[in-house]
């Protein structure tokens, strides 16, 4: 008989913890395997192809980075927030504010050539925060849940973003469809050779994660976020600033994603355009890759590219392969499902009972 | 003639609230047992396409509302596991099935959208009751069986929280966990059966879209009512005819606001439902007396005995 | 030993009974039984096996080695439902009750015979005639968290008799009474013994358990170590059984400055639920002073260690710290004026379990040189001073990284301690600090807080052992409702002094209401 009992783990290695990362990204690799048999396309030859055509492949990869880019801004400031127990489900909504903004300043605001993508992102940054700013004042002021404040907020970014491109800000030049004028030339963003690789913006991610790694694990402020994550009440007795912390915190977080819509707008688009083409669901994504990541801003790196593989993937899928578009959403989700359910491996393990006190049939793990 | 605009007003609001009533008391039946279930969304979206889908193949949306059920309290099993079984994150694990849920709910509506459901479900009166002046033309003709169903489940599910030994153990579960084991309640099979009937009601809800609301599917179709089922389940005090009447207001809400069409664009006109919601969230953040005997004490905590 | 009256079979007889936990042997080879009409004391101190024998006994953990009998036969107790079935009950330390539900509710959750329909029907008749015939009165349709300690501990024996119990199991009950409460919950006692009814009583207070039991059985690290007759035991001799070699506290010196270093005037304050907690405290500390603060648990104690150390700004009133006024100030401003605070919760607040040992160390101090500089932490320095502090406190800790959490409950109170002595701060607020420790880390932390009053701080003991105040402290200021019942010369009172203190304000406030 397997004598075998769940024993809580006090401290899980950064090894063990990586390992579950991956495992749970396997299994749902395994899943969309099967979805892959199911939609009549042989397994190992879609994923073939698809890292033939995304990894293997120069202009594939620079797809990959690309769809990366909002993953890695947003996804970064998400790791920010969810490290001080703030959970921004938003992120959707603030690269929906900074992509308005972004649009605002270059369509309207006369603004000197050199200076019109700095400011650009400058105002994507402050609308993304200004979009963070709502539901984290109300959560530290009245207890209000963030959850659902930042996911409404989401919803009316769309709507924002619908009524602009139907309405005020609707392209004079532009006839059946809905979307704003094309920005001038200077208000683009420069890309790496005839690929779509908006390269400011992915700079502008890495220097971020680079940045809050360093906050985190070498200052005053990183070390007040890390207590007020770990644990609130310690934090309220080492005299931490609950209220102006959180709230700069979020504000950071949302403006990283800020920084995302305007990478969209300014490097891909050029004009405002139809929200759900500004962001395919990057915003929710973002969750995902700050999860994966278990709180680590350079591990966003990573993850934030894995994701960007599933992105670039679904157009591979869809195009080569004639799989549905709702390809890359699935596994999303798969992804997810299959984090959440590998979490207590990384809270109990498996241990072989003493001989001794193999006799009683307790559940180890209620001690 | 203003009497007529208040029972309009009132039957549209309900049309339109029943999905959220519905979602909202799925929420209310989880919450007290103590597990927050923010895979609402999914939950509803995962019943709209089963049940259209089925009801579409067989012909009956009675078929395709029990598929919807049937799915809802499957994946609110789902949910149950993973957040007293596992001990899981119960925000990630909802999220997680929303996000999931919208991905599949798209993946399998995909061949059926834009076809309109062929025997959709049918507006009827409540015999009797539709005669009451007033209250009959207001919330008893003219509607969905789902809609006067979910009113009788209001009133069911309060009586059962109120006044029923069931009732007692699960608000029990979601107030003190050790006091109900130590009663010799099971925490884990209360949690189960209170998730999964959570699920199951959100899965009506979501069926109520596809089969009667609006006969058909599109993607998305929930549109964030999930979400906004769990604002009103706050909104109401997490008491089951007190959603009814914050549902309706918000129904009211929304229905009004159509009367402004000619003045207001009307993609502002359909954001009004989400800023609403961080309204009512606001509004009761504010009467914070009643907020802190609101929500289930044990809510968002599992149990694991020995453990405090 | 003789059993007391040999035609009986004991209610409980428990045999040989082992409990292990990684590292640690909970119960070694446990026995003893309990005879119907017997109150049957179970003493040792917090970490003896008290805890996990109870947990055992209703079914809650299984041993890995015994036998338990009631009634002569042998059972398995898997779960508290068969305990319950078996006829044990349990008023455990910490109320099991749902806060927000009536007395009713709460009391008909566990009955066998309760309706589906309206579950509370008839039952408040039945927790009225119950309530008189042991004197348990209790009004079946207050909500719990209405209710002081006392009536919910009421509440509680009252849901394990109407369960049926022939075997009650009471877990430190005193803990949370005034000593008059106390007083009637030894008559409460009594009436059930008359009735043949076992108890068995949980504790770690000697002159109590002399008190209330017929037989006491002693626990030291998982072992009886001795079982003898409440009428043959002295304090002294349980004394000795109960903690092995321990020398009592080193006597105590005069108080040594006379200056004033912590005043309050009429301080007002309002507890987490914006309740009135605190209601016009004043008192004054002096520097080279201990002042004890004793009180029955949550009469305003935890608040007024919040507004000391700057966690809760007081509604009214005024607090100075050296003739400073500091009443509006928080917890970083104070900690800088030299308040230091020992936590009671050492795993929540007083530690992050989940940091380095060393990062724990500077919990803090981190803002300030040479911690920090410019917004950069020196890890260094901080390094230095984890290495000092974990030699000079004799810290067990693999390495100064090691999470704090891996730390045993002694060695978080040396590293909290560590931290909050290092600076000399000039007033040492301790809430409760050697709850829950073995003996030697509480007679180290005793040390130190003697060590800190002949430096010439100013300290603040709370603490619910009132023992250990006598102990340790010059002055004891004894709460109440909120309120300053008193404040008594430590050399001079004595407990019946104290108790009709602690008790004072609250009747008199029972007569207004």
């Amino acid at each position: 008989m397997l004598n075998l009992r769940f024993v809580r783990h006090p401290d899980p290695s950064p090894v063990l913890v990586f390992a579950v990362s991956l495992g749970a990204i396997a299994g749902s690799l395994l899943v969309t395997a099967v979805l892959f048999a199911l939609h009549g396309v042989a397994p190992l030859a879609a994923y073939t192809t698809i890292i033939e055509r995304t990894i293997l492949d120069g202009r594939g990869f620079s797809e990959v980075v690309r769809k990366s880019i909002p993953l890695l801004l947003a996804g970064v400031g998400l790791v920010l927030a969810f490290r001080a127990r703030f959970w921004n489900i938003g992120a959707e909504g603030q690269i929906l504010a900074g992509a308005v903004a972004a649009s605002g300043v270059a369509l309207f605001v006369p603004v000197p050539a050199p200076l019109m993508v700095p400011a650009m992102f400058l105002a994507g940054f402050l609308a993304g925060a200004a979009w963070g700013f709502v539901p984290a004042i109300l959560k530290v002021r009245l207890g209000v849940n963030e959850i659902i404040t930042t996911l409404m907020l989401n919803y009316i970014a769309l709507y924002v973003v619908r009524w602009l491109i139907n309405g005020p800000w609707r392209g004079t030049s532009v006839t059946g469809f809905s979307y704003s004028d094309r920005f001038a030339e200077y208000a683009w963003l420069p890309t790496v050779g005839t690929t779509r690789l908006h390269w400011p913006t992915l700079l502008l991610g890495l220097g971020l994660a680079l940045l809050l790694a360093f906050v985190l694990s070498r200052t005053r402020l990183g070390f007040e976020i890390r207590m007020m994550g770990e644990s609130p009440e310690a934090a309220r007795y080492a005299g931490v600033n609950f209220l102006w912390t959180t709230v700069a915190l979020v504000c950071v977080s949302a403006g990283a994603a800020g920084l995302a819509g305007v990478g969209e707008v300014a490097g891909i688009h050029r004009r405002l355009i139809e929200p759900n083409s500004i962001s395919l669901g990057y915003g929710y994504t973002a969750i995902i890759v700050a999860l994966l990541a278990r709180g680590n801003p350079l591990a966003v790196i990573a993850t934030a590219l894995f994701m960007g593989l599933v992105f670039a993937a679904g157009d591979i899928m869809k195009v080569s392969l004639r799989l549905p578009s709702q390809m890359p959403s699935v596994i999303n989700g798969l992804v997810l499902l299959f984090l959440v359910c590998s979490e207590p491996l990384l809270r109990y393990r498996l241990a072989r009972r003493t001989l001794k006190s193999s006799q009683s049939a307790e559940g180890g793990a209620t001690g | 003639m203003e009497i007529e605009l208040l029972t309009g007003t009132t039957a549209r609001a309900l049309a339109f609230s029943t999905p959220l009533i519905w979602a909202a008391m799925g929420e209310i039946y989880a919450e007290r047992s103590g597990v927050v279930n923010l895979g609402v969304e999914g939950m509803m979206i995962l019943g709209a396409v089963t049940g259209f889908i089925v009801a579409q193949s067989s012909g009956s949306p009675w078929l395709g509302l029990l598929a919807a059920a049937t799915v809802g309290f499957s994946v609110g099993l789902f949910h149950a596991f993973a957040a007293v079984t596992l001990r899981a994150n119960q925000y990630v694990s909802g999220l997680a099935i929303t996000i999931f849920g919208l991905g599949l709910s798209g993946l399998l509506g995909r061949d059926w959208v834009g076809r309109p459901l062929s025997d959709s479900m049918e507006v009827l009166d409540v015999p009797l009751l539709s005669d009451i002046p007033l209250l009959g033309p207001a919330l008893f003709s003219g509607q969905y069986l789902l809609a006067y169903l979910a009113l009788l489940a209001a009133v069911v599910l309060w009586f059962v929280l109120h006044h029923t030994r069931q009732g007692l153990v699960l608000r029990t579960v979601g107030e003190s966990p050790a006091a109900a084991d130590t009663a010799g309640v099971s925490v884990t099979l209360t949690r189960y059966l209170a998730v999964g009937t959570g699920g199951l009601m959100a899965g009506i809800g979501g069926a109520y879209l596809s089969l009667a609301y609006r006969p058909s599917w599109g993607e998305g179709m929930t549109n964030g009512m999930g979400w906004i089922a769990l604002a009103l389940a706050i909104f109401a005090l997490w008491d089951p005819l007190r959603a009814v009447g914050a549902g309706l207001l918000f129904g009211a809400f929304f229905t009004l606001s159509f009367r402004l069409q000619d003045r207001f664009p009307p993609e502002l006109l359909t954001m009004l439902p989400y800023v609403f919601t961080i309204f009512a969230l606001v509004l009761t953040a504010l009467g914070r007396g009643r907020r802190a005997f609101g929500a289930p004490e044990a809510l968002g905590h599992s149990y694991s005995r020995g453990e405090r | 030993m003789r059993p007391p009256a040999p035609s009986n079979i004991p209610i409980l007889s428990i045999r040989g009974i082992h409990k292990r936990f990684p590292g640690v042997v909970a119960n070694d080879d446990v026995g003893f039984e309990v005879y119907p009409g017997e109150v049957h004391a179970l003493l040792g101190e917090n970490g003896a096996g008290k805890t996990t024998l109870i947990s055992i006994l209703y079914g809650l953990q299984q041993p890995d080695e015994g036998q338990i009998l009631l009634e002569g036969r042998p059972v398995r107790l898997q779960n508290p439902r068969q305990a319950k079935a078996y006829g044990i009950g349990l008023v455990a330390q910490h109320f099991h009750l749902a806060r927000r539900h009536t007395v009713a509710e709460n009391i008909a959750l566990g009955l066998p015979d309760t309706p589906f329909l309206r579950p509370t029907r008839k039952l408040e008749q039945r927790i009225h005639e119950l309530g008189e015939h042991y004197g348990l009165d209790v009004d079946p349709t207050a909500r719990v968290w209405q209710l002081s300690p006392g009536e919910q501990q009421r509440v509680e024996i009252m849901k394990a008799l109407l369960q049926g119990a022939r075997l009650l199991i009471l877990d430190e009950p005193t803990s949370v009474l005034t000593p008059q409460e106390a007083q009637r919950l030894l008559k409460v006692l009594d009436q059930m013994t008359s009735e043949g009814k076992g108890v068995i009583f949980i504790s770690h207070k000697l002159n109590e358990v002399i008190r209330a039991a017929k037989r006491i059985t002693v626990l030291r690290k998982g072992r009886v170590v001795g079982r003898l007759d409440a009428a043959e035991a002295t304090a002294a001799g349980l004394a000795r059984l109960m903690v092995g070699d321990f020398e009592p506290p080193r006597s105590k010196k005069t108080p040594g400055g006379e200056r004033s270093v912590a005043r309050l005037e009429k301080v007002f304050s309002r507890n987490h639920r914006g309740l009135p907690a605190l209601r016009g405290v004043s008192f004054d500390i002096r520097g080279g002073e201990i002042l004890g603060v004793a009180g029955v648990a949550g009469n305003g104690q935890a608040e007024l260690v919040e507004v000391v150390s700057g966690l809760r700004r007081p509604d009214r009133g005024h607090f100075t710290i050296m003739e400073r006024d500091v009443t509006e100030l928080g917890v970083r401003a104070l900690l800088d004026r030299g308040v230091a605070l020992i936590p009671e919760d050492r795993n929540h607040m007083g530690t992050v379990p989940a940091m380095s040992v060393a990062e724990n160390l500077v919990l803090r101090q981190y803002r300030k040189p040479p911690y920090a500089r410019a917004g950069l932490i020196d890890w260094r320095a901080v390094a230095g001073f984890a290495k000092q502090s974990i030699a000079r406190y004799e810290i067990a800790t693999p390495d100064q990284s090691t999470r704090a959490r891996l730390l045993s409950g002694g060695n978080v109170q040396k590293l909290i301690l560590a931290r909050e002595l290092a600076g000399e701060p000039k007033l040492v607020v301790a809430a409760h600090p050697t709850y829950g420790l073995d003996v030697g880390a509480a007679a180290l932390t005793h040390d130190l807080l003697l060590s800190q009053r002949e430096r010439g701080a100013a300290v603040l003991l709370v603490s619910e052992d009132l023992d250990e105040l006598l102990a340790l402290a010059d002055r004891i200021l004894v709460m109440s409702q909120g309120q300053v019942a008193g404040i008594v010369e430590a050399a001079s009172a004595d407990r019946e002094q104290i108790g009709l203190l602690m008790a004072g304000t609250n009747e008199a406030a029972g007569a207004v209401a």
